[in-house]
């Protein structure tokens, strides 16, 4: 048996699918969280069932790439609860209505019921359910009320299949709604009020910069503290452990790659290069504590529903650039990690915006993990180094913008999006997605680190990355101004960014050096895991393309700060 | 009052008026339609974006975004 989860975008259904298969997939306050179907199982009736979770589409008329899945995915399913907003009823049922035209049993979840009650709305289920003719139960998906009710249900869903003109349904779906719902319009409340502040451009432009602030300077208190109270405590109680493994090693091949080189006997966590020295402590120590705090200053702001009001705030500049305002999302999911950054550019409606997004947030929007060391290493000698690199990525990013826009041939269609309203985020939730992306995190970074840190050693130890060093001294050295050793940090760039940037330190670099080597190694290449992702999106001939403007474009934008720094 | 047709566009932030009528093919307006913008609803103008920037409106509670060469399609009629 299959299930479907359908409804329109930002209704809850993702919230519904964790709650019914224990399956963990992140939930948001935006519309088109969802890019990809997801896949679980649940018991029911003691059988196993497979429950899908459709991305949102209003219409069944697929007006683009999200809902033509969501049509294409309904012909494999043999049930399906359509997840339908309790506060906004008559438009939702819409859908309901072209669903029950199919010919396929359908129960329907009546979410965010608990919001009827502060909004003034009651809805008479029972007389909602005679007029649809089909099951209907009130739910609150993210605390799970209503939905024991709901799969008991699933039996009864029922299926129709008479077809009715759009002029019938929406006719249809007026009697209905005068039938079963009534408004009580009560007041503005607070939330409401900050709802039109936070859209109307002279109110809403302060207010977006005053949330930039605070976001970045929320993201540093937490990420410094947790470094200096929690970290670098336990690593120090970690030292003597390390050291002690060292001396029982002994000098030779294996203490070079366990535990690396020690700098005046001692080992050094950032320089040492060992898997069990640099290779933990700088994915845990120096990065992950920075992507704790990214991650729940960016869970509150997609949980509140702030994102869409700035994706309408900043829709002009983005058309300049030949995305829209949507294309925010992306770029600020590509702050806490490329990979999900460049899924996110499916929030897209054409190959040209998907391209010209993905090609600018691998090139000019550096991880957080890359950002996390290069504050660490360039922001040593003060602010005026990091400004540099960020108001050079950041150049980069609006000039390729305004050329790719020029140049890339094919459609931008403006942006056309549903904005929710606000809501206090449910703390579980939030927890639960934070957790989520850490575990990933961790999953995903510490392998890669430990591979780059041992590939890194052989290549050294075996004379490879001399031999490369020679070969690409031309560029490296003529046209960036950085020492030959540098270009081992370009290899481990494609590996890990974080560690890459960390390798800097031992090279004794000027400040001039360490601001050009920051953004080519942010530039030229995206990472391994972001490559694999970029592939799957965008084709091999498009990637081929992203990769010769960010190569061209490192080499150029590294060189033009050589001559002018 | 005099009734007048004017374009989303040419609506004041903060005025409301009712969908006349939406030019332009079947697509389009089924576009609309799914989020609820179709001819008889009754909708506010909640802000515009400075330099030909998106429109957003209210509609039953519910606020949409749009671009500004969507927004020049669909035309209300205001007063009375």
């Amino acid at each position: 048996m299959k299930i479907l989860i359908m409804g329109n975008q930002n209704v809850g259904k993702s919230a519904l699918f964790s709650r019914l298969t224990g399956v963990n997939v992140t939930a948001s306050n935006y519309p088109g969280t969802t890019v990809e179907f997801k896949e679980g199982m649940m018991k029911l009736g003691g059988k196993p069932a497979k429950v899908i979770d459709v991305p949102g589409t209003y219409t069944l008329e697929a007006t683009s790439r999200a809902e033509e899945v969501a049509v294409k995915m309904m012909k494999e399913g043999d049930v399906i609860i359509n997840v339908v907003d309790a506060t906004n009823l008559e438009r939702n049922l819409y859908l309901t209505l072209q669903l029950l035209e199919r010919n396929m049993p359908v129960i329907i979840a009546l979410n965010f019921w608990d919001e009827t009650k502060h909004k003034g709305i009651s809805i008479d289920v029972e007389k909602l359910q005679k007029e649809l003719d089909v099951p209907v139960v009130p739910t609150v998906a993210v605390t799970g009320e209503g939905i024991k009710k709901l799969v008991s249900g699933l039996n009864d869903a029922k299926a129709h299949g008479h077809k009715h003109s759009d002029k019938e349904k929406w006719a249809r779906i007026g009697r209905i709604v005068k039938q079963a719902e009534k408004i009580d319009h009560k007041g503005h409340t607070l939330l409401e009020r900050m709802e039109d502040i936070s859209v109307n451009p002279m109110t809403g432009i302060p207010i977006a910069v005053a949330i930039a602030f605070f976001m970045f300077y929320i993201i540093r208190l937490i990420g410094e503290g947790l470094i200096a109270y929690v970290f670098e405590p336990l690593f120090s109680m970690y030292t003597p452990l390390a050291m002690g493994l060292g001396n029982i090693l002994g000098p030779g091949l294996v203490h070079d790659i366990l535990i690396g080189k020690l700098i005046l006997g001692q080992i050094d966590y950032v320089q040492s290069m060992g898997l069990l020295t640099t290779g933990l402590y700088v994915p845990i120590a120096m990065v992950l504590p920075y992507i704790f705090a990214f991650y729940l200053v960016l869970g509150f702001l997609e949980d509140s529903g702030y994102l869409p009001r700035l994706a309408t705030l900043i829709d002009t500049l983005m058309h300049r650039l030949g995305m829209h305002g949507l294309s925010v999302i992306p770029m600020l999911l590509g702050l806490g990690c490329n990979v999900p950054g460049a899924l996110a550019t499916r929030i897209l409606e054409t190959r040209r915006q998907r391209f010209i997004a993905a090609t600018l947030m691998a090139i000019a929007v550096p991880c957080m993990a890359q950002i996390a060391m290069i504050f660490s290493l360039v922001g040593r000698y003060g602010i005026a180094g990091l400004g540099i690199v960020f108001g050079t990525l950041f150049a980069v990013w609006i000039t390729l913008g305004l050329i790719l826009n020029r140049f890339i041939k094919g459609e931008s269609p403006e942006i056309f999006m549903e904005i929710p309203p606000y809501r206090i985020p449910y703390m579980s939730s939030l927890l639960k997605k934070l957790w989520m992306r850490m575990r990933s995190f961790l999953r995903e970074a510490i392998p890669y680190v430990l591979l780059g840190v041992l590939i890194i050693n052989l290549l050294y130890i075996s004379g490879i990355v001399g031999i490369i060093g020679k070969a690409a001294a031309p560029l490296v050295v003529g046209v960036l101004g950085l020492p030959k050793e540098a270009v081992g940090t370009l290899i481990m760039g494609f590996l890990r960014k974080d560690i890459a940037v960390g390798m800097l330190l031992p090279l004794g670099l000027t400040l001039k050096q360490l601001i050009i080597a920051s953004v080519v190694l942010a530039m030229y290449f995206p990472c391994i895991a972001t490559f694999v992702v970029l592939f799957r999106e965008l084709g091999l001939k498009d990637l081929m393309k992203s990769a010769c403007i960010m190569i061209f474009m490192a080499l150029l934008v590294g060189g033009l700060l050589n001559i002018i720094l | 009052m005099i009734r007048m047709e004017v374009s989303l566009v040419q609506l004041r932030a903060g005025e409301k008026g009712e969908i006349k009528r939406i030019e332009g093919g079947p697509m389009f307006h089924n576009k609309m339609a799914s989020l609820n913008i179709r001819p008889g609803k009754v909708i506010i103008k909640v802000a515009a974006q400075p330099f030909r920037g998106p429109i957003t409106i209210d509609v039953n509670g519910r606020r949409i975004t749009l671009g500004r060469g969507m927004a020049m399609r669909i035309f209300v009629e205001v007063g009375g």
